[in-house]
């Protein structure tokens, strides 16, 4: 399923502070949008999409947030446009973030991904949306985050990720 | 082509000369955690290294919730310590990161990570101080370097002259107001225009503390006078012969030129900082319906040095606090905290009825003093106002200058400060 989200969607309301004071990722997936949409945690299931608007994953720099989204079962999350510190943070933590327009997602929309042509498919709707996947991004998601890329290829390998 | 002096910064970290949009591996100056971020740090740092790559330019803070006010921070505060012993780092435990930073650390032409999304506020001393999280401040750690793309620079002018009553943080609530909360997103804000030129470091600090709820990568102002003597009154020396400034023909992104000779003094409104709206409009002279407060910070990294104080003291010179409101003072760190105690400022808002906290973030976010109950509305001096920020998701957050606090404490209900000038 898709758990559609508006604009704006900061880390406070991803894991809140008074909520997030916890390293264990099993921990802080019980508390994602914990007053902002309760029903999340009960409902989330391995393999469902966030959709946004604009940026999404804006304020705090804390890793909570993406840290927990993945400890949850989330794998993607597409917005409009993320907030610059949690994109990267997303990427770090092995989620594939993806930047389209998400206007007109459904939550019951079954979603594929063309990675290679950066092209998101809606086969409910028989759409087809243009998407930034930047190669770097693939190639983290691919690794399952930065801290196991760096430990596959070298602490020195980090150019790889942008050249070819 | 000419650069920006984000571009030059980067040019000289990465070995090589290099412009906005490229991809590069660039060293850093200095790592900065803290102890709300240094903890999700410490497992991956140990995944990829055993030692840091050089103990001197790591710092390590804890002013977010300190000293622990419970169970689950001391724990992870304890984490904290034991790598920072074992890796032989120190911590500081005086005041809010940046301001520490600044103090004590930054110098014009430095490549500094922060894991801290207002890392951007040191960059008003002329350096590329930029926010990251806790995995990318680990690999920095590691390995003293970090892969960025390199953003682009909005140049902002920012000329006229300031009216009475009108702050720093009121000329950067209309920049908030012009660029939104995405406005900035990924860029470098680059500070100049005369009302720049004449701010000293203290009000520069509040311009690029702020850049960052516009989305800013990092914000800068050009070092030039005022630096040089911010740097010599905080003991470190800089060789000003280096022209650290933008070239004549460096690409912008954009150019944004703004006045504030008609400026008022502004607040931004909850939940969101581009919310903006003038002082006046809601505290109306004709009457109307006043916002009424429970509380008053006057604290955090934006807007508690000693010139802020300055400010609070002139304003409630003649005048008492509201009885029925929460006024707390947070000074942003020990150098402030002694500088107004010096002044005779500590025992001057004690006797007026404020609450003086420890140097650090206090309550800017509900976690550690001054937290909000359900309906309970705050006037604050920080950065940030989000549903929830300080305590219950039912409270509301105005965000103001120091002005605007100290007039708000008297009355009770939020007031234009220039009642009081």
């Amino acid at each position: 399923m898709n758990w559609i989200f508006g604009n704006n969607i900061n880390t406070d309301l991803i894991t809140p502070g008074r909520f997030n004071i916890t390293t264990d990722p099993l921990e802080l997936a019980k508390i994602v949008f914990i007053e902002h949409r309760p029903e999340f945690v009960k409902s989330v299931k391995k393999g469902d999409y966030i959709i946004a608007g604009n940026n999404f994953g804006c304020g705090s720099s804390r890793e909570t947030a993406p840290m927990a989204l993945k400890a949850c079962g989330i794998d993607v999350i597409i917005a409009k446009s993320f907030g610059r510190i949690f994109y990267r943070n997303a990427m770090n933590q092995g989620l594939l973030v993806i930047i389209a327009n998400t206007d007109g997602i459904k939550p019951e929309d079954k979603l594929e991904l063309d990675l290679k042509n950066q092209i998101i498919i809606n086969k409910t709707q028989n759409k087809k949306n243009q998407a930034v996947i930047p190669p770097l991004a693939v190639k983290l998601y691919k690794s399952g985050g930065i801290i196991k890329y760096l430990k596959k290829n070298g602490l020195d390998s980090m150019d790889k990720l942008f050249n070819k | 082509m000419g650069q920006t002096i984000a571009e030059k910064i980067f040019s000289k970290h990465a070995g090589k000369k290099v412009y906005a949009g490229e991809f590069v591996l660039a060293k850093v100056d200095l790592v900065m955690a803290h102890d709300t971020t240094c903890a999700w740090a410490i497992d991956p740092f140990y995944e990829i290294a055993k030692k840091v790559w050089d103990k001197s330019k790591i710092v390590i803070v804890f002013d977010h919730a300190y000293p622990a006010p419970n169970i689950q921070m001391a724990k992870l505060q304890t984490k904290i310590r034991e790598f920072a012993q074992k890796q032989g780092l120190n911590i500081l435990t005086d005041g809010v990161c940046h301001q520490l930073l600044s103090e004590r650390y930054i110098k014009p032409g430095m490549l500094i990570l922060g894991a801290d999304s207002h890392t951007p506020t040191s960059g008003a001393l002329g350096a590329l101080t930029m926010g990251v999280g806790s995995t990318d401040a680990a690999i920095a750690m590691a390995s003293g370097q970090l892969w960025f793309k390199i953003p682009s620079t909005i140049r902002i002018n920012i000329n006229g002259k300031l009216p009475k009553g009108v702050y720093a943080k009121d000329v950067i609530l209309m920049v908030a107001r012009e660029f939104g909360t995405e406005g900035g997103n990924y860029k470098i804000l680059e500070y100049g225009g005369d009302i720049v030129r004449n701010f000293n470091i203290s009000q520069r600090l509040t311009l690029t503390n702020m850049s960052a709820e516009m989305g800013a990568k990092g914000a800068i102002v050009e070092p030039d006078i005022q630096t040089k003597k911010y740097l010599k009154e905080n003991n470190r020396n800089y060789n000003f012969s280096e022209k650290l400034i933008s070239d004549k023909d460096a690409n912008y992104e954009k150019i944004v030129n703004l006045d504030v000779s008609k400026l008022k003094p502004l607040v931004a409104k909850p939940p969101d900082i581009d919310n903006v709206e003038e002082v006046e409009k809601i505290d109306p002279p004709a009457g109307g319906e006043k916002i009424k407060v429970d509380q008053v910070f006057i604290g955090s990294c934006t807007n508690c040095r000693i010139e802020d104080l300055d400010i609070v003291y002139q304003i409630w010179q003649k005048n008492n606090l509201n009885k029925n409101i929460r006024t707390i003072i947070t000074p942003a760190s020990k150098k402030v905290y002694l500088q107004a105690l010096k002044k005779g400022y500590l025992q001057f808002f004690m006797e007026k009825g404020a609450i003086i906290s420890n140097p650090g973030c206090g309550p800017c976010l509900g976690r550690h003093g001054g937290v909000l109950n359900d309906g309970e509305v705050c006037l604050s001096t920080s950065n940030r106002n989000f549903t929830g920020r300080m305590g219950s998701p039912k409270a509301f957050i105005y965000l103001g200058s120091p002005a605007t606090a100290a007039a708000t404490a008297i009355n009770g209900f939020i007031t234009d400060p220039r009642k009081y000038l």
